[in-house]
Parts: structure tokens; sequence; C-alpha cells
């Protein structure tokens, strides 16, 4: 946390400690700094082949995850997709673990029985990275429906992307969450991209999101989601919202990838200057902007990036030297009694 | 002791375990105020109120999703989903959610639901209404899969389900609601995975699940009363997990094994029996075993069309008589 005397001068009015706050802001800083870093890593040892199988990375996607775990508390409940690794690092999963399961090693996540796509820490309310388009979002309902049948505080949050809004387990959730008034939030993270394809080619309307949620009773909200100061705002108003009975939201965050799809992707069908054009609407280059203009001096945001890399370095290093997982657990897990028979 | 109808043990059996345990919901198209299509949950809406007995809008990939979010977080969810074939517009529950969690997340998620449906045929309703396909479930790892014969094992199944830590798929037959059968008063609690022997026999093996018990059953009598043959009847009850000890020492005291299938015959669970069989009992066989089910073709609508084609008892009684004399 910064001191006084970290700061310079802020400039009248700008109001650090307004109703985000210093702490809050560093601690959103530093996991949109920490997801850069990882994802970033992930690609490097991609390309030493050392990352198996695919990945899909949210380099500029920082924003989103980071205001919206800066604002859900304890027990509150993730669903991601396999565009997952920034909402698992967000909630306080170690770089490690996550590196770990993109590396298939015994030390990940999963230990190697779930993969990048599958990212998965119960104990953080990160509960599974879907693979299927869509199926989440009717979990997240259900897990919805527990607190509300139970009277427990927690929100559900759904994270997926723009191509997910044309896939019928969407619909179905939105209508249903609605009519049970459910408290869910569900984050659309509209990258522009569905997959391969602009999502404007394939959708009826301009906001693939945000276009819909009148369909369903919802307010129609589409946020910069560039800005981790707007998103963690809006997913505030969501919370409040969700805890106070009033049932679920739909958001829709305006953001842009700086990487490929996948792995597999050099999003060769970009047009031309888009993605410089997005760069220069980095969100860590806003957020640092941010912090400086509101008197952090320069040296703390230093050292947070240097501590972050040395992290990633760390776990990399921990990844690099942890064993494969041991075959023995091929079979463990298929069923509650931890094992794998289906006959006497 | 009471006489039962099928429909009404359904009804019996979720509220014997919805009043046991508070964490038990129910939610499905029509299930609550109108107390299901098949009137099969009638008066649990009015028993457990508006909280736990949920009417759902037609959308099964959000019944099943919600199931397991609620089941992932620590509720007991029972699901219905109304005609066994719509579980083709909700597979990926079936078959890459609820099954894999577990497994993907290294033990950290559970999955325990239960799906209830409406199979099989015999209600002249066409091929997208009246299919039996427990088999489709029965290839997932991770899922386990029941199908009840009888009113009492409805309420004993169930209530085994739905205390059992994994997801499991509950067939329950739309020819058998209306069926009748002996129901001992008090909680019925039963286990998965056990096969039971309904009549015991020297001669040969039937193996059958679900509305072909009661044909099987009445195929064995025909064949003792009129050809004097012996046959064991086994209601298989559980395809996973599956009771193959029962079946095979059943095969070893009979020597000859037949399987009665509703589900078209490829893929069929008897095939995964046979085979078993084959591999581990083949020296106990007196001949082939042999498969009696329903051919490899969509059902028809026509009640004379439909009957043909699910195994009757003549045509169990004629396979066995033939297969056993020749």
């Amino acid at each position: 946390m910064a001191t006084a005397k970290d700061r310079a001068s802020a400039p009248a009015g700008s109001g650090l400690n307004d109703d985000i706050g210093e702490e809050k802001r560093l601690e959103m800083y530093r996991t949109q700094v920490t997801i850069r870093e990882a994802e970033q890593r992930a690609f490097d040892l991609f390309l030493q082949n050392l990352v198996k199988g695919t990945s899909h990375l949210s380099l500029g996607q920082e924003a989103v995850a980071a205001g919206f775990a800066g604002a859900m508390r304890p027990g509150d409940l993730s669903f991601c997709t396999y565009r997952g690794h920034a909402h698992t690092l967000a909630r306080g999963v170690s770089v490690e673990k996550v590196l770990g399961e993109l590396m298939q090693r015994d030390n990940g996540l999963m230990r190697g029985k779930g993969g990048s796509m599958h990212l998965t820490s119960a104990e953080h309310g990160v509960m599974g990275s879907y693979a299927i388009i869509g199926a989440h979002l009717p979990i997240a309902c259900g897990a919805a429906w527990r607190a509300q049948y139970r009277g427990d505080k927690d929100v559900s949050v759904c994270f997926f992307g723009d191509g997910t809004t044309n896939i019928g387990a969407f619909h179905e959730a939105l209508n249903f969450a609605a009519v049970w008034k459910l408290p869910v939030v569900f984050v659309c993270e509209n990258n522009l991209y569905m997959e391969y394809t602009p999502i404007g080619d394939v959708t009826a309307v301009p906001h693939p999101a945000g276009d819909r949620a009148g369909s369903y009773g919802l307010e129609r909200i589409i946020i910069d989601g560039n800005d981790a100061d707007v998103v963690y705002r809006t997913a505030q108003a969501a919370f409040d919202k969700a805890r106070a009975g009033g049932g679920p939201s739909l958001i829709e965050c305006l953001t842009y990838r700086h990487s490929g799809h996948s792995r597999a992707d050099p999003a060769k069908y970009r047009p031309e200057g888009e993605l410089e054009r997005w760069k220069e609407r980095d969100p860590i280059k806003i957020y640092k902007e941010r912090l400086l203009q509101f008197g952090i001096a320069e040296k703390l945001i230093n050292d947070i990036d240097a501590q972050v890399r040395r992290v990633v370095d760390e776990a990399t290093e921990a990844c690099k030297a942890a064993p494969v997982p041991p075959v023995d657990i091929l079979t463990t897990d298929v069923y509650a009694d931890g094992g794998w028979a289906w006959r006497n | 002791m009471a006489e039962l109808t099928y429909r009404d043990a359904v009804i019996r059996g979720i509220a014997q375990e919805m009043e046991r345990d508070p964490d038990v919901v129910f939610l499905g198209e029509d299930v609550a105020k109108a107390g299901g299509v098949f009137k099969a949950t009638v008066g649990l809406y009015e028993q457990f109120g508006p909280l736990r007995v949920r009417d759902t809008p037609i959308s099964e990939q959000a019944i099943l999703g919600a199931a397991m979010g609620a089941a992932m977080t620590g509720l007991k969810p029972i699901a219905e989903i109304m005609f066994s074939d719509f579980i083709a517009v909700c597979f990926d529950y079936i078959a890459n959610e609820f099954p894999k969690s577990r497994y993907m997340s290294n033990g950290q998620l559970k999955c325990p639901l239960v799906v209830r449906t409406g199979n099989g045929a015999g209600s002249r309703f066409g091929a997208q209404h009246s299919q039996s396909v427990e088999n489709w479930c029965m290839m997932i790892p991770g899922l386990k899969v029941v199908a009840p014969s009888s009113p009492r094992d409805v309420i004993g199944l169930l209530a085994a389900a739905v205390r059992d830590p994994d997801p499991v798929i509950f067939f329950e037959h739309k020819s058998l609601y209306a069926t009748k059968g002996e129901v001992p008063d008090g909680e019925i609690v039963d286990q998965l995975g056990t096969a039971k022997i309904l009549k015991p026999g020297t001669d040969a093996t039937i193996l059958a699940l679900a509305l072909m018990v009661p044909r099987a059953l009445a195929a064995a009598e025909r064949l003792k009363a009129e050809h004097g043959i012996d046959a064991e009847v086994i209601d298989v009850r559980s395809l996973v997990p599956l009771d193959t000890q029962t079946i095979l020492s059943s095969v070893a005291r009979t020597h000859r094994l037949f399987t009665v299938e509703e589900n078209p015959r490829l893929c069929g669970w008897g095939a995964e029996i046979v085979s078993i069989v084959a591999d581990e009992a083949f020296y106990d066989l007196d001949g082939p075993p042999v498969r009696i089910t329903t051919p490899h073709i969509p059902l028809p609508a026509a009640d004379n069309l439909e009957d043909i084609v699910l195994p009757t008892v003549d045509r169990i009684v004629e396979t066995v008589r033939r297969s056993l004399k020749s």
C-alpha cells in the first residue's frame, strides 16, 4: 500500500480515496499486471513447447477480470470460460498453480487433469472454467438458485465472450435467471471477435449482449471494459442489486484481445491498425496513468511491476522443475468414491 | 404394505427424500402447479411449497445447468426432463458437464444430482417421444444410470440416487406409470449397482430392464408351462454401476444368456453385457448369447407397428425356445 510519502502531489479533486480508494486501486493494478505477465509468460512457454495443448489468452482484457474480482467478496463465485486464466488469477490463485496446469505438471491447479481450458479452484470461489460455449451460464444460475434458496448472500458471476451470446444456453439462462430473479451477474467480454470472425458479421444487433438485455427485462449496460475503475463500479452496483434480491444483471464490457483466439491463431483477419489503436487504450497503460494522476509514486508502481515479474519468474522455474503427473491419478475422481469402478 | 402405482411411487419417492433432507429440491417443466404431464409429481408443490418444487420454462439446458450449479454448491437437486428424447437438446450437461467436472477439477467439484426422465415406448407418440435412450447415458464415464421396473424399486432406487454423491440419470418407463405393485410401508432405500433375480431358474438367464421386465417374467412363465424350460429372470435395474457378479453367477448356473432390450439394437446395454460374459464366462456358455431387441429403426407411431417392433412376450418365448432346442 502507498504511504503518504510515496504520493506525489495529487491534482486537486482527483480523489484517490474516493469510493474505490487507494488500497483497492493498487490491488486492481497488481491483478492486471499479474495477468499480463502470466499470460505473456504462457505465450513464451508455448514457443518453447513447454505449454502443451491449446490456450486462450486474455492479453488486453485484464481490466474486466481485475474490476470484477476487485468488487467480489470472498464467497462470491466465478464461472469462467476456456479463456479463464485471467479470472482465475484475479481471484487470488497463484501463478505457479495456473502455469503448472498450463504446462500439465503435477504442481498444476488440477494436477494436469483439466488443462488450460478448465482451471478450477473451489477454495478461491473459481467454480470451473467451461470449454463448451454457453454451458456455464445455466450452471451459474444454479449456484445462484442455491444462494437464493438458502438465503446466502453470495453472488455468482459468469464470464463469457461475445460469441456466447448467439448460443441457445445464453438465452435460456438469461430468461431463467430473470424469471427466477436469481443473484447472478452475467459478464460479456466483447472483444469484437467470435474466434476468427468479427462478431458483427454473425450477430443481428450491434451490441451482442447489451442489445439483448431488454428481451429479458434487464437494463442495457455497455461499459468501457478497459478501465478497471469503470468495471469495478459497474460490478459493485450489479452485486448490490443481486444481494438485495433485485435479480440478475447482464453487463457488456467492450475490450480487445491483443493476441489471437488461441495458440493456433495469428489473428491475420484483423484490419490494419486496429490492434495498434486498441493498444493505445491498453488497460494497464490506462490504469498506470490513473494511479500517477492520483499521485501514486512511480517507484511504488515500478515496485509492483518488479514484484510481479519475480513471482512469475519463480513460478516458471518451479513449474519447469515440477514432475509430470503420476500415472496413478489417471483413474482417480471419476466417481465420488475416488475411483472409476463402473461394475462389480 | 400397500398397493401403489409406479406413478404414485415416483411421488412417494420424491416426497420421502424431500421430507428427509431440506437440501433436496425439485425442478422441471409443468412439475409444480400442474403436477407433471404424467401426473407423477402431483401434490409435491402443495406439500413442499414454491421454493422447493419449481416450474421452469421449456429450457432443458437451463434445467440441467441449474441443477448442476445447485448441486456443486450444496443442494441435492432432482431435475425432470419430461421425455427422455429431450436429453438430446441438453446432452452437453449429461455428456460433458455432470460427469467430467469432478475428474477435470481433480476432485474439487462435486455433482450430486438426479435427472428423472420419462423413457420408452408404448404410448404411440412416434419417434421423438418414445425412445429408450438409456444407452446414450451408459456410455459416459462419470454418470450412473438406473431404470426401475416396479413401484417398490422406483422408491428405493430413487432414494439411493438422491443420496448418491454422483450424478444419476433415472429412467422411468412411461408405459409402467399405471402399473401396480406391492410396496412396504415406511422408508425404502435400495442400493444402486444391484441387479435382482426376480424368478430363479436353471435352464437360461434372461436379463431385462424396465418395461421389458414384466414381459420377460410373463415369457418365463409360458416357457415353463408350455415348454418345460425353467428360465431365470434378472432385472438389471442399474446399468451403471453394473452388477456383473449377479449376471455372471447366473450364467454359470444356467449356461445360456438372453437379453431383452427395448433400445434399438446397435450399442444397446445388452451388447456390453454379452461382451463381458463372452470375455469372462465363455466356457460357462452352452450356446451363443442372444439379444432380443428393438430393430435398428426409428419408432413408428401406429399402434400395430409399434407393437411389432418392441420385444414381445411371444418373441421372447419363441427366441428362447428355439435357441435352447437347437
